[in-house]
């Protein structure tokens, strides 16, 4: 088994990328795209007036140039962004496998699908997706988000910059501030490569056609090898961690996990158990000390099982676990975001909240509502989304796939989210894009507002925080990020009131406590870690009925009983059967017996008799050390020949028949199988 | 170790389904159902053969619940609530979402009936649920270590389930009630192909075929269409769930495409309560009514709104449905008293009514009077219309399944006994498979599957990796035409002779191990015993002339042992067909055959008689192993027949 790690990510919106080779497949772990990296770019926009100069097709090159170096010089400003139809960050790593050698990709999250069109419209691309239905769903969506906002930019950017990949030019990359080149390059300078234009719609559905959608803890089985299981991490509607259950052994993947939710289905540690081996993902967003080292995924393949664990272990963990106040410190956030946005409203500001986690926008849409109402303030709420509409129907459809009390609330009569009314009674409204028709006309100021880009260069966030950045009394809600400096660039001057908060996702660091005898390795990023073998040998079950029925003989003077297989082998679920049917008894016929001892060519001549054959002894006393050859004549009832010397034994005759009968005599008095 | 299958109801009957199953130590109850049709301790199963002293909690280790039909559900609340079991219960989704409601319109209609001692409260069902743990289908749920249960859609009503159950190498699957097509609201039933031990299935339509469905709902529109245009009255008695929202379904879209303004009734906020539920669990739906959700969730139902009492004597037309099914008391029995005197109205009556209820005696002949109770009776003028469609599969539909799941043996519950046997007879004859239809209260005891764990050795493991296996992905596309569409398992199996080169060793005291023959003897610490075969045979070299035999010394260095190898080499090559023949030097190989020239005159392998002299043949020693012993006798055979010829030396 080998693992290596692609990209150890960068928390919620870019999950870490892996392969493990396991029985001889190649599995990839999610295919996340690095959306921080449009912050490069300069938004819709920004680029007409102020900036305007900058574009060289107006200036001489030489003048051109001079800005440009000295602009290197001066702190970062918008102009330094790049004015182009941004590319989207993929997976540097990724690039360097063959599409076509990938066996099996598996999908935790929606965030982990965005970069999936790329793999599958490669040539020779022909792996197996597996997602989760709520996360092929809900990644459909935000692609289809993606593409529509990213086809809204060009469409107002135009067709000014037709060589679009002009950036990506040596001699203009050489241009950019250093903080920029480095996003570009990458620290090692090698990831140019991994930027690319954005996917097209079709590639989405095409994308979208060959995943295989399954139930948290539904089996799946990819080519009767791997047993391959979803089970819920807690993060998110639809996020999952995995089990795959093959021949040699269990592995578990751990993926960003949550084990307190008040949107999505509680964590799941059931399929924990019985794994050999478990690889711990994500430990990005570890706040624990704050010193993210370069180490910051690791494996745990155990030496004493973990299957060793009874599942009262795995409870007491959980719920150890449970116990930690996480819970209760993201229900005071949310309660802190609520009484800021009411302040705003208040002071007659209003809120723009672009952020892209569907748990947290669900919660916050109904707590909002609720501080709003019980303020008395009657400030419209806004979700501004392509895909809007379909995202909030979907999520009132899910039972399945969500927390408990939620389900409670299905149960009890009630709609699953509280949005459901919202929308029922006009508090709450939808929009595909800020210039429809339909929103001028209800628009209203103060108000809130949910829509994309978190990255704020793409979707309606760039335009309404455009338009009030400039008021100390709105509210911009959003999360912590990489490099908040250069995503507020063309925002700048900024008087918006700007809060910005941290949700969870992530491993917290649990499980070095859990048991002693298991040893950790880490693995760091861009390298392959060889795990030594989880279990020596693997299992074949064959049915008892059939068991009895080919057992043929016990071995002498031992309590072994021995028999030849005969039937199929079927490799099913991951386990391999022996199978027998009865058409089937013809084509197994043994080819040969394995013969082992020794002859006494007394008892053979005895036996040989019993069948009507007879014959002499000659013994040939040969050299003195090498074993005598003896040699038997028949004569009756044809002329045949024996010799016999050790464990060898030739037999010379010219008939089939006879050749069958002296056979037979010999295995009876040989030990054969 | 054998699989125990109590039926404590549905045997040979319909109603209160419940069969408990004792697999591998585990005890499972499938259905927990009650019996419309009695009024007395008859209507629950008897539980007291479960266990003597009332200790479910140690003698059961879940409940599984197929469906929302009281017919399945009905006794729960009377044996958690009032007998006291306790342990762990599961059903889908909407079965728990919408169970409730089912239980607590039956409970109304126990208690508006005169006489009738409550057996459960409200607040029994209520506590009830709370044990019931929901699950998805296909989502694998560990019950315990051992036990492992998984749903698989069945069609029929909203979240109606087939189980899937296993302990250890034994499983079963329990089917309730299911539809192999889909209708209005609902796909068709759909399972992985498994391993079974023992199916048990219901058989409502154990022998009938039906035609299409479109004719038959056509003619139920027809009719209702018919009887409001004369002015009439429509009842439907339907239980607040399942058959409620597709008849709904189906006028509700037809009214809007013929533009009709009949109002169309739910008699309680019961009904209309349960369109709430049918919204959200719309994922369990057909895919046509799950893809149209985003524009129009197929329960908001623009012509229904709520039945008031006053209106059942109001004039003019109408459409109501009122619970319960079957007309087996309550509102739908209040109506129908008042409906059934007049010619105009019509009363629409399921494809199965249960013995004891009105709408079973309205479909046995046609009754002019009707006693309701003991002291009532009510003319029956109106029309009685009988839907002949139904949420349950055919005849052939239950064929299908068992023929798609190939269990080792069939269990029969849930319909009448003359169909059952037919039934019964058929997958026997038909399909091989051994078929039991018990009745209530008997027990059935199969044999159970048990597989030898046995450790593969890695080199046999390599052994059976070599890539000349016949691969055979099943087919899951030959049972397309049944309308039954089957999840893909793609298992692979691997046919190959080389599994015979694999050996069990069973010791009594160690875990059985399969090792390759070649590893076998080392494991023994035994010497293999060679046997080879040996034939030295004489090939007369005819064509040669007078003139060559007396220059017998000049011409023989010249055709020296290769030349004849060479010779036969060619000789062999077009004899045998599909043999590698190689010649190496001295000899030439074929299989384990070896063959040369042989010089040596007193060879002890020359068995046969000599006729000719020593410069008038040629002689050949072969040698070969066992597994080439037809080969070999080929080869010889082929030797025998053949003059050689020097002739072709000149060529060469
Ligand atoms: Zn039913
Ligand atoms: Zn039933
Ligand atoms: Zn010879």
């Amino acid at each position: 088994m080998r693992l290596t790690s692609l990209s150890q990510g960068k928390g919620f919106y870019f999950p870490p990328c892996q392969i493990l080779n396991i029985c001889g497949l190649r599995v990839l772990f999610d295919c996340p795209l690095d959306l921080s990296g449009l912050s490069i770019f300069s938004p819709i926009g920004f680029d007409e007036e102020e900036y305007k100069v900058s574009s060289c097709n107006e200036l001489r090159e030489s003048e051109c140039l001079d800005r440009k170096r000295q602009k290197v010089e001066k702190p970062l400003d918008a102009s330094n962004l790049i004015h182009s139809e941004p590319y989207y960050k993929t997976v540097n790593d990724l690039h360097l496998w063959n599409a076509s050698f990938i066996d099996v990709v598996v999908i935790s999250s929606y965030m982990g699908m965005l970069g999936l069109p790329f793999l599958t419209r490669q040539k020779g691309f022909s792996a197996k997706i597996y997602a989760t239905e709520a996360t092929a769903r809900l990644g459909k969506l935000m692609m289809e988000d993606l593409v529509a906002m990213h086809a809204e930019f060009r469409q107002l950017y135009g067709p000014g910059e037709s060589g679009c990949t002009q950036w990506m030019k040596w001699e203009e990359l050489d241009m950019l501030s250093s903080v920029i080149k480095d996003i570009v390059i990458g620290k090692d300078g090698t990831e140019l490569g991994s930027w690319m234009p954005l996917y097209s719609a079709a590639d989405v559905m095409d994308c979208m056609q060959k995943v295989q959608a399954l139930k948290y803890a539904e089996e799946a089985c990819y080519n009767g090898t791997l047993l391959i299981m979803a089970l819920s991490s807690g993060l998110e509607i639809g996020t999952c961690n995995w089990t795959i259950c093959g021949p040699k052994g269990t592995v578990s993947y751990l993926s960003s996990s949550c084990f307190v939710s008040s949107t999505s289905m509680d964590f799941d540690y059931h399929g924990f158990q019985g794994s050999d081996m478990i690889i711990y993902s994500d430990f990005t967003t570890w706040k624990s000390g704050n010193d993210v080292d370069d180490y910051s995924s690791y494996s745990a393949p155990s030496t004493s099982k973990l299957s060793d664990f009874s599942e009262d272990d795995w409870k007491v963990r959980a719920e150890s676990l449970l116990k930690l106040d996480e819970g209760e410190e993201e229900v005071e956030k949310l309660s802190f975001l609520c009484t800021c946005c009411i302040d705003s409203i208040k002071s007659g500001g209003s809120v723009v909240i672009p952020i892209g986690r569907l748990g947290i926008i669900l919660q916050l849409l109904e707590q909002i509502a609720d501080s709003l109402e019980a303020s008395n303030i009657k400030a419209p709420i806004f979700v501004i989304s392509y895909v809007a509409d379909e995202l909030l129907a979907y999520t009132n459809i899910i039972p399945e796939w969500l927390c408990k009390q939620r389900q409670e609330r299905m149960y009890s009569g009630q709609s699953l989210f509280g949005h459901v009314d919202l929308l029922k009674n006009k508090r709450l409204r939808l929009f595909p894009t800020l210039h429809s028709l339909e929103l001028l006309k209800s628009w209203e100021e103060p108000c809130v507002v949910f829509c994309p880009h978190w990255s704020m260069r793409l979707g309606p966030a760039v335009h309404l925080l455009r338009r009030w950045c400039g008021d100390p009394n709105s509210l911009l809600i959003m999360e912590d990020g990489e490099d908040t400096e250069l995503a507020f660039l063309p925002f700048k001057p900024m008087t918006i009131k700007v809060l910005q908060c941290s949700f969870l996702s992530g491993i917290k660091q649990y499980i070095p406590t859990f048991n002693t005898s298991i040893s950790l390795k880490y693995f760091p990023e861009k390298e392959t870690l060889c795990i030594p073998k989880v279990k020596t040998a693997s299992e074949l079950n064959i049915a008892a009925d059939l068991t009895m029925q080919i057992l043929s003989k016990n071995l002498k003077h031992k309590e072994t009983s021995i028999a030849r297989l005969k039937g199929s082998l079927l490799l099913e679920h991951g386990k391999q059967h022996l199978i027998f049917q009865k058409n089937q008894e013809a084509s197994s016929q043994t080819k040969s017996l394995l013969h082992w001892g020794k002859l006494d060519p007394k008892d053979l001549l005895v036996s040989l008799q019993k069948m009507g054959i007879n014959g002499y002894v000659e013994q040939e006393n040969s050299d003195t050390e090498s074993e005598s050859l003896t040699i038997m004549h028949i004569s009756e009832p044809r002329k045949a020949l024996i010799e016999m010397k050790g464990t060898n034994t030739v037999i010379s005759t010219d008939d089939e028949d006879m050749t069958a009968l002296i056979c037979e005599a010999i295995s009876s008095n040989l030990d054969c199988i | 170790m054998a699989i125990d299958c109590l039926v404590l109801g549905a045997g040979q009957e319909v109603g209160k389904s419940c069969v408990v199953v004792n697999m591998n130590g585990k005890k499972i109850m499938f259905d927990c159902g009650m019996h419309m049709g009695h009024h007395d301790h008859q209507r629950y199963p008897d539980f007291s053969r479960i266990s003597r002293t009332g200790d479910f909690d140690s003698s059961l280790t879940c409940i599984i619940i197929t469906h929302f039909h009281l017919d399945h559900i009905g006794a729960l609340p009377y044996f958690t609530e009032v007998c006291g079991y306790k342990g762990p219960i599961y059903m889908t989704y909407p079965t728990k979402a919408l169970a409730p409601l089912m239980l607590e319109d039956y409970r109304k209609v126990m208690v508006d009936r005169r006489g009738e001692e409550e057996q459960f409260t409200s607040e029994n069902i209520e506590e009830c649920m709370k044990k019931v743990t929901a699950v998805d289908l296909k989502q694998t749920v560990q019950v315990d270590k051992d036990l492992q249960i998984r749903a698989y859609y069945a069609g029929h009503v909203l979240g109606a389930a087939m189980f899937y159950a296993k302990v250890g190498d034994s499983a079963i699957v329990y089917t309730g009630d299911y539809n192999m097509t889909p209708d209005r609201h609902l796909g068709a039933a759909q399972i992985d192909r498994l391993h079974l031990d023992l199916l048990i299935s219901e058989s409502t339509y154990g022998t009938t075929i039906r035609d299409s469905k479109y004719a038959r709902e056509r003619e139920f529109l027809d009719a209702v269409h018919k009887c409001v245009t004369n002015g009439g009255k429509v009842l439907i008695p339907t239980f607040a769930l399942g058959r409620a929202q597709e008849l709904c379904i189906l006028l509700d879209d037809y009214w809007e495409r013929m533009s009709l303004k009949v109002p169309i009734y739910f008699s309680a906020g019961l009904t209309l309560q349960a369109n709430l539920y049918y919204k959200v669990l719309i994922n369990w739906t057909s895919q046509k009514v799950k893809d149209a959700y985003t524009t129009r969730n197929a329960f908001d139902f623009k012509h229904v709104c709520s039945f008031d009492r006053s209106l059942i004597n109001a004039p003019g037309p109408c459409v109501l449905f009122a619970t319960p099914g079957m007309i087996s008391g309550g509102f739908s029995l209040e109506v129908f008293k008042h409906w059934a005197p007049y010619e105009k109205n019509l009363i629409t009556l399921p494809g199965y009514c249960v013995a004891g209820t009105v709408g079973h005696k309205l479909m046995s002949g046609k009754p002019t009077k009707v006693n309701v109770d003991r002291d009532t009776q009510v003319d029956v003028r109106c029309k009685i219309h009988q839907l002949s469609f139904s949420p349950h599969t055919d005849a052939k539909g239950i064929m299908d399944l068992v023929n798609f799941l190939s269990p080792k043996h069939v269990i029969l519950v849930h319909g009448e006994k003359p169909r059952m046997i037919a039934l019964q007879g058929r997958i026997q004859s038909e399909l091989g498979i051994q078929s039991f239809c018990p009745a209530n209260n008997e027990t059935v005891s199969i044999p159970s599957t048990h597989y030898v764990k046995a450790d593969i050795s890695d080199t046999l493991r390599r052994h059976s990796k070599c890539p000349n296996f016949k691969f055979s992905k099943t087919d899951s596309g030959e049972n397309s035409d049944t309308g039954f569409m089957p999840t893909p398992l793609n298992p692979l199996q691997v046919f190959d002779d080389r599994v015979t080169e694999g050996i069990l060793c069973l010791d009594r005291s160690k875990k059985a191990k399969v090792v390759h023959q070649d590893e076998f003897l080392g494991m023994l610490g035994a010497e293999k015993h060679e046997l080879q075969f040996a034939y030295c045979c004489q090939v007369p070299i005819g064509n040669l002339g007078n003139a060559i035999e007396t220059e017998v010394a000049n011409v023989l260095p010249v055709i020296d042992n290769g030349s004849w190898l060479h010779l036969l080499t060619g000789k062999l090559a077009i004899e045998l067909n599909d043999v590698n023949i190689q010649e190496c030097g001295e000899h030439i190989q074929v299989e384990s055959i070896s063959i040369s020239v042989c010089l040596n005159d007193d060879c002890p392998h020359r068995i046969s008689e000599t006729n000719l002299n020593k410069s008038e043949a040629v002689y050949f020693c072969c040698t070969w192993l066992a597994a080439d012993e037809p080969l070999a006798r080929n080869v010889i055979s082929t030797l025998r027949k053949l003059e050689l010829s020097t002739n072709l030396t000149t060529a060469g």
